[in-house]
């Protein structure tokens, strides 16, 4: 899809080729630099992602290839006072998101009080009834956050999506920015960038934190990361994040049921754990209580869990949050919740479902976006701009067969940060990802986090899957 | 540590061990079919599959043992399960599984390893870069050792990656042995003769061997001396010998850190003393092909012995 070229927010650049601020100090670096010297950085980055296996498996054509997402060395970069902003409306965001999550499994006090329809839960499987009435360690749901922000203005950011379930892309957060000073450390100490590498030690920390009632506290609880083994996509990630944790990774086949606990096959016996950080979908969680076939996960660990005796991060049942049509309940949501307007808006959007909402998608679907409710990653979706005639079509038929399966948004004009390219600096669209960490001890967001681009001009599509790149992403010292 | 993990690292030391002595062997081949003419070079290619225990699917494939045919099946054969690339590619994805067990020098020298030999076997090798490409495999695997040397902490771990290569080692060391007998002596009468030292040399360089063996026996060549030197001489890291007290003291180290030993450690310990107390003599006089079919035996059952005691599978 197309972007408005008109209307773009150039972070770098003022509408008069001037650079804006929060660039000064590295592009004044920049300028400096000698390009063929750039060039052959830009070349070597790629060997070194290469080198150290920062790969992803794609699913679909292909499968099981292991592909690189490419990095691109300009940064993204954000001023301290525009973070504080951004950082004050994600965590209100992640606060409303947990006491909903917890809302839903219990009261339902929204949907008693009219400010949430009770149909989008029924027949949704991301509503868990296993989770009914059970109320995870430390009372937390989303112990890890991603939430998707797209910035169209000076100080608008606005929230495209909500990652409640296991966001991922935290790796490249941290080996982005490890690249980016192996490459010029001389740029960090002319430009003060806030850190992100110890996101690792506190991410083990807020895991600890909400260890079962029993072990916190009392020593070091054990903490795991559960994966699905090493043809998932993301594997790269969940070893990274095991070993710069000091966590064991395990996948479903070292693990059992042993004197009512989740314990690990060591070349030693088997040996308790506290803390599970899973990057296995619910449904394969537990062979017992979801899809009977699963060897990814435990068999009985969803009995452990609802006895208090693990902590399953992030809990089960937490995707429901990531539905695209309870999203555009997200202002209803915050507001029920905190008692406070959202900091941050909503990217206006149409659920198909209601008939007015439907009957305008229906007649402008060349200028909107059309995404399924339960869908990522890109796929099986509608680009309206991008699609051809034939193709919007078969979409208006599949549209109108299951209208509550859609929502419907504007083609928004992101926001564009330049992209070396051989020619020189060229604008391209970013989005950006921040990691939210929640325990009982408070919420805590790492300064930045992953910015993706769309490496084609004019293209609006960021996702790694679909041939999107990265950036490091910087926020600026005060 | 976890035994899946246990069982990751002990197969990619296995594989890649395994990947370097094939490469050696099939250096051996190549140097006969340069320097030795068309027969004696097919046999030398034979006898390399049959080493490698590959002779029967290659045979199921090929009708003739030319060179290229030959290496271009143990390299990169792609219905070869058992090829050079697929070993390192196993070594590889056992590494990416105990990625968290592995230092970032180990994982990368493995991935290294493994990127340079896809390359370097995308295209079918040919006498005239099969030199290049058997030197990148024994380089590339030295490098991951050497890696694993120099950044491993002496813990479990380290014990198990030990114990993979030395299993593997004194497997493949005694496979070599007991086919190069087989090919190089036809009858039991020929044992102790004097014999074409051009051919003794290559049981010698297909374990790397040679020069050492010449530099303790002033350049003299004869079967018996060279058995007992590939079996028995404790100072050659092939020798069986070797191995052995590799496998002891790695084994030694784990009983350390667990605090016990198990059953791996008693059936290690007498197989251990049986060879500790033999001479050649008594070898020969067994007969070294069932001297050697027992070895190999025991040390089957050793390897089967750890990966039981130590939890390598549910």
């Amino acid at each position: 899809m197309q972007s408005d070229s008109r209307a773009t927010y150039d972070e770098m650049h003022h509408p008069d080729g001037a650079v804006r601020s929060a660039y000064a100090g590295f592009r004044e670096w920049y300028d400096e630099q000698d390009r063929g010297w750039l060039k052959k950085q830009d070349v070597e980055a790629e060997r070194f992602f290469r080198r150290t296996g920062i790969t992803f498996n794609v699913y679909g054509e292909d499968a099981g290839e292991e592909r690189l997402i490419p990095f691109d060395m300009i940064p993204r970069i954000i001023t301290a006072r525009e973070w504080r902003k951004l950082s004050r409306g994600i965590e209100q965001r992640v606060r409303a998101l947990n006491a909903f999550l917890h809302d839903l499994y219990h009261r339902q006090e929204i949907v008693r009080a009219g400010r949430f329809p009770e149909r989008l839960l029924r027949g949704n499987d991301a509503f868990l009834r296993q989770m009914v009435g059970l109320t995870p360690p430390g009372g937390v749901y989303t112990h890890v956050v991603g939430i998707d922000l797209v910035r169209t203005g000076p100080d608008e950011f606005m929230v495209l999506e909500d990652n409640a379930r296991t966001p991922s892309g935290v790796s490249y957060m941290l080996e982005n920015r490890e690249t980016m000073m192996a490459m010029f450390p001389e740029l960090f100490s002319r430009v003060a960038v806030r850190p992100v590498s110890d996101y690792p030690r506190r991410l083990a920390h807020s895991l600890a934190a909400c260890a079962p009632e029993a072990v916190r506290g009392s020593g070091r609880p054990v903490v795991a990361v559960l994966t699905p083994g090493i043809f998932n996509s993301a594997y790269f990630e969940h070893a990274f994040l095991a070993d710069q944790m000091g966590a064991e990774l395990v996948e479903g086949s070292d693990l059992r049921v042993v004197d009512g606990r989740i314990a690990m096959r060591t070349t030693r016996g088997y040996r308790p754990i506290d803390v599970i950080y899973r990057r296995v979908d619910d449904e394969y969680l537990d062979p017992l209580s979801f899809h009977p076939d699963s060897v990814l996960g435990v068999a009985g660990i969803m009995d452990i869990y609802r006895a208090g005796r693990v902590t399953i991060a992030n809990a089960p049942g937490t995707g429901i949050a990531d539905d695209k049509a309870i999203y555009s309940f997200m202002p209803e949501i915050v507001e029920f919740y905190t008692g406070e307007k959202p900091l941050l808006n909503n990217v206006p959007t149409w659920r198909c479902g209601e008939p007015e909402a439907l009957k305008h998608v229906l007649d402008n679907l060349k200028d909107l976006v059309v995404k399924e409710v339960h869908g990522s990653g890109g796929y099986g979706m509608l680009i309206g701009p991008a699609a051809s005639r034939r193709e919007i079509a078969r979409f208006a038929k599949k549209l109108r067969a299951r209208p509550e399966n859609y929502i419907a948004q504007p083609t928004l004009s992101l926001s564009t940060v330049p992209i070396f390219t051989k020619a020189g600096l060229a604008p391209r669209h970013v989005d950006l990802r921040p990691f939210v960490l929640v325990s009982p001890g408070g919420i805590d967001i790492t300064p930045g986090g992953l910015t993706r681009v769309a490496l084609k001009k004019g293209s609006l599509v960021v996702n790694s899957s679909q041939g999107g790149g990265t950036k490091d992403s910087w926020v600026l010292e005060d | 540590m976890l035994g899946r993990s246990a069982n990751g690292i002990y197969w990619m030391a296995r594989n890649l061990e395994r990947a370097e002595n094939t490469a050696r062997l099939l250096d051996v081949g190549f140097r006969m079919a340069l320097t030795r003419g068309a027969q004696a070079a097919k046999e030398e290619w034979r006898s390399v599959l049959v080493t490698i225990g590959q002779d029967l699917d290659y045979r199921a494939r090929f009708d003739e043992h030319t060179g290229p045919q030959v290496f271009n099946f143990i390299l990169r054969g792609p219905d070869n399960p058992a090829s050079v690339l697929a070993m390192v590619e196993n070594a590889r994805t056992n590494a990416r599984a105990v990625r968290t067990a592995i230092t970032r020098e180990v994982w990368e020298a493995t991935n290294e390893c493994w990127m340079a030999l896809r390359d370097l076997l995308a295209r079918p090798v040919r006498e005239s870069n099969i030199g290049e490409v058997l030197t990148m495999i024994r380089r590339q695997t030295t490098q991951v050792r050497g890696a694993m040397d120099g950044t491993m902490l002496r813990n479990e771990i380290f014990n198990f990656a030990r114990i993979g290569t030395f299993i593997e080692r004194a497997d493949n060391t005694a496979r070599i042995l007991d086919v190069k007998y087989y090919v190089l002596l036809p009858s039991v009468a020929w044992v102790g003769s004097s014999l074409d030292n051009a051919q003794w040399e290559t049981v010698l360089r297909s374990v790397a061997g040679d020069r050492a063996y010449r530099w303790l026996n002033a350049g003299s060549m004869d079967s018996r001396g060279i058995a007992e030197f590939l079996i028995l001489d404790g100072r050659f890291p092939r020798s069986l010998t070797f191995c052995y007290a590799k496998l002891r003291s790695n084994l030694g180290g784990l009983s350390r850190q667990h605090g016990l030993e198990t059953a791996a450690h008693g059936l290690l310990r007498e197989a251990g003393s049986r060879l500790h107390e033999t001479t050649i003599d008594a070898i020969f006089e067994r007969g070294l092909h069932e001297f050697i079919t027992e070895f190999i035996a025991d040390t089957l059952l050793i390897g089967e012995a750890i990966a039981a005691d130590y939890r390598f599978i549910e």
